[in-house]
């Protein structure tokens, strides 16, 4: 196990790096001015060369990296323009209104996912699966862009239940949840689906069924129990076009977490901060990753056994 | 006669988009006798807060969405597959690298950085194009590469290679066939989250820019107006689900008819 956690954080920690890399370069070497962007085109040369001065764009781009990593070892993610406050200090502000609503995102994909693609399985061939895959196909292809208006409409605007936007009462949250939650549920159902149907196969239900045990024990504790196991890989991966996502219903909702902030650096041409935001949502990424590896090896011996035997 | 529905949705789309130079629409007439009107007889569709007409922008839409999913799809399947394609059958050093570069860069959520190129760039289709194609190539170069690793030890492929033929034209006329279903299939689904991709960045107002049309800035000049012309919102929206919804059935048919294994996808 040991092995296994080092080999698999040293891995982390070289992708970690190069997500760093990859982010500083593509956000410096995309066509586009950052300075002619802030100040405009009639800006005079003069002040040009100051700000491209103070932002440190008069070096060589792999200098200015240098800076940013040691930078960053220190835990200096540079300075906003916008704000002229430290990004790190800011994305911190941010953080928990994200994280908040990502788990509970994904706390209502799962109370949807499981029982829709657990009925699927059982029923397989059967109306009900057509129904709950059909309902996941649609669930697929409408976008958070739409589905956050059409809920605002119906919740909000015609029934007065909920709040439009903000984060001010408990049950904002609810709105941008289930707009990124559905979204996620539709994956998660297909997954749900396909695991149980793959699990159900195997010699070990038909023992549990043989030793005449309820249909339910044996869906429940044999057959979602190592079902779970792909489902929470998929969780994993997917977590990263929750958090991709979480950019643009953040600011659908005004929900005041850093998918707001970045688009509004964007909007204000705060490239510092576009580069804290993108980075710090790619790094909690990779270390969801991670602990999504962790909890599969724990679950399931055969994967950290497997790489000590290698 | 519901199999056809999603090619008859396509079709749709793809003649709005090819056509929608000649027909005889007026996207960016303003009728301000109709500003915010619903359907009527004469505009179906009803009208836009500018008094546009909803339906002649729509077909706008179709046109930039169309134009965009195509660009992107064959830039990132060429690059992707020429990628992943070339690092599996050198091998090597070559191989060890890119792997590397195709790990960090699925460790960014993509519409994340596509948002953030996209931001920095500047609005405009091309703009928008090479953002998505930026971050569109790793997945097809992720599945190129394996599956090139799964048939280059194949004997028809030994035999060009003791016969002296080139390496690239071993990749182009001896692998690129055989790897070619799965790509397909993939560059299908690809289609489908580039629509919605784009539709996102023009509803950030990082996409083409007025008076052009996107279904995804029409949603959101449409939800300032939502509670006095929800026609604004609603009919971009059911386009776009119809076109990415009729895509992703055929996906899934052409997956089928392929036989290609299906295997969890992110996008």
């Amino acid at each position: 196990m040991l092995n296994y956690l080092v080999s698999r954080t040293a891995s982390a920690a070289i992708v970690v790096l190069g997500v760093i890399c990859l982010v500083f370069m593509l956000i410096h070497l995309v066509p586009g001015d950052p300075v002619e962007m802030m100040l405009g085109e009639s800006a005079r040369p003069a002040d040009r060369e100051a700000l491209a001065r103070a932002l440190g764009l008069d070096q060589p781009v792999l200098t200015q990296l240098g800076h940013y990593l040691s930078g960053l070892m220190q835990g200096n993610m540079g300075e906003s323009l916008q704000y002229r406050r430290p990004i790190a200090e800011i994305v911190l502000e941010r953080m928990p209104a994200t994280v908040e609503l990502a788990i509970i995102s994904l706390v209502v994909a799962v109370i949807i996912a499981i029982p829709l693609g657990a009925v699927a399985a059982l029923n397989q061939g059967k109306a009900w699966d057509y129904g709950a895959m059909g309902f996941s196909m649609v669930g697929v292809s409408i976008p958070n862009f739409w589905m956050g208006p059409i809920l605002i409409l119906i919740f909000s605007l015609w029934l007065g239940w909920l709040p439009v936007s903000g984060r001010e009462q408990a049950s904002s949250v609810v709105l941008p949840a289930l707009t990124m939650g559905t979204a996620l549920a539709s994956i998660l159902a297909r997954m749900v689906r396909s695991a149980l149907l793959e699990v159900l196969s195997e010699d070990y239900i038909r023992t549990a069924r043989a030793k005449g045990l309820s249909e339910r024990a044996v869906v429940q504790h044999h057959g979602l129990r190592n079902a779970s196991l792909p489902v929470i890989t998929i969780l994993g991966l997917q977590l990263g076009t929750l958090l991709g996502g979480a950019v643009i219903t953040e600011t659908i909702f005004s929900w005041p977490g850093i998918g707001q902030l970045t688009i509004e650096a964007i909007q204000r041409r705060d490239y510092p901060m576009v580069q804290g935001c993108v980075l710090i949502i790619s790094l909690s990424y990779v270390l969801v990753n991670v602990l999504t590896d962790f909890v599969y090896a724990w679950v399931d011996p055969r994967i950290r056994l497997g790489d000590e035997g290698a | 006669m519901i199999r056809y529905f999603p090619l008859a949705i396509l079709i749709v789309w793809a003649f709005l988009a090819l056509f929608s130079g000649i027909l005889p629409l007026e996207p960016n007439t303003l009728n301000l006798s109709k500003i915010l009107h619903s359907g009527e007889t004469a505009a179906w569709l009803g009208y836009d807060d500018l008094g546009r007409p909803i339906w002649d922008r729509l077909a706008m839409g179709a046109r930039t969405s169309f134009v965009v999913a195509l660009w992107v799809v064959v830039i990132s399947v060429s690059i992707g597959t020429f990628i992943g394609a070339a690092s599996a059958y050198f091998g090597g050093w070559l191989d060890l690298v890119i792997v590397r570069i195709i790990d960090v860069f699925l460790a960014v959520p993509g519409l994340l950085l596509a948002i953030a190129l996209a931001g920095i760039m500047g609005p405009g289709i091309e703009n928008v194009v090479i953002a998505l194609s930026l971050v569109g190539w790793v997945g097809y170069a992720r599945l190129a590469r394996a599956q090139v690793m799964s048939v280059k030890h194949r004997d028809h492929v030994i035999a060009a290679i003791s016969l002296g033929t080139r390496p690239f034209t071993i990749i182009r006329r001896h692998l690129l066939p055989l790897i070619s279903a799965p790509l397909i299939v993939e560059a299908t689904f690809g289609v489908a989250g580039v629509v919605i991709a784009e539709a996102g960045l023009s509803f950030l107002g990082l996409g083409v820019q007025p008076p052009e049309a996107s279904w995804g800035s029409m949603i959101r000049d449409g939800t300032r107006y939502m509670l006095v012309a929800p026609h604004m919102v609603i009919a971009p929206g059911v386009a776009m689900m119809l076109v990415v919804l009729s895509v992703n059935l055929l996906g899934d048919r052409l997956r089928d008819k392929l036989d290609v294994k299906s295997r969890p996808r992110d996008h």
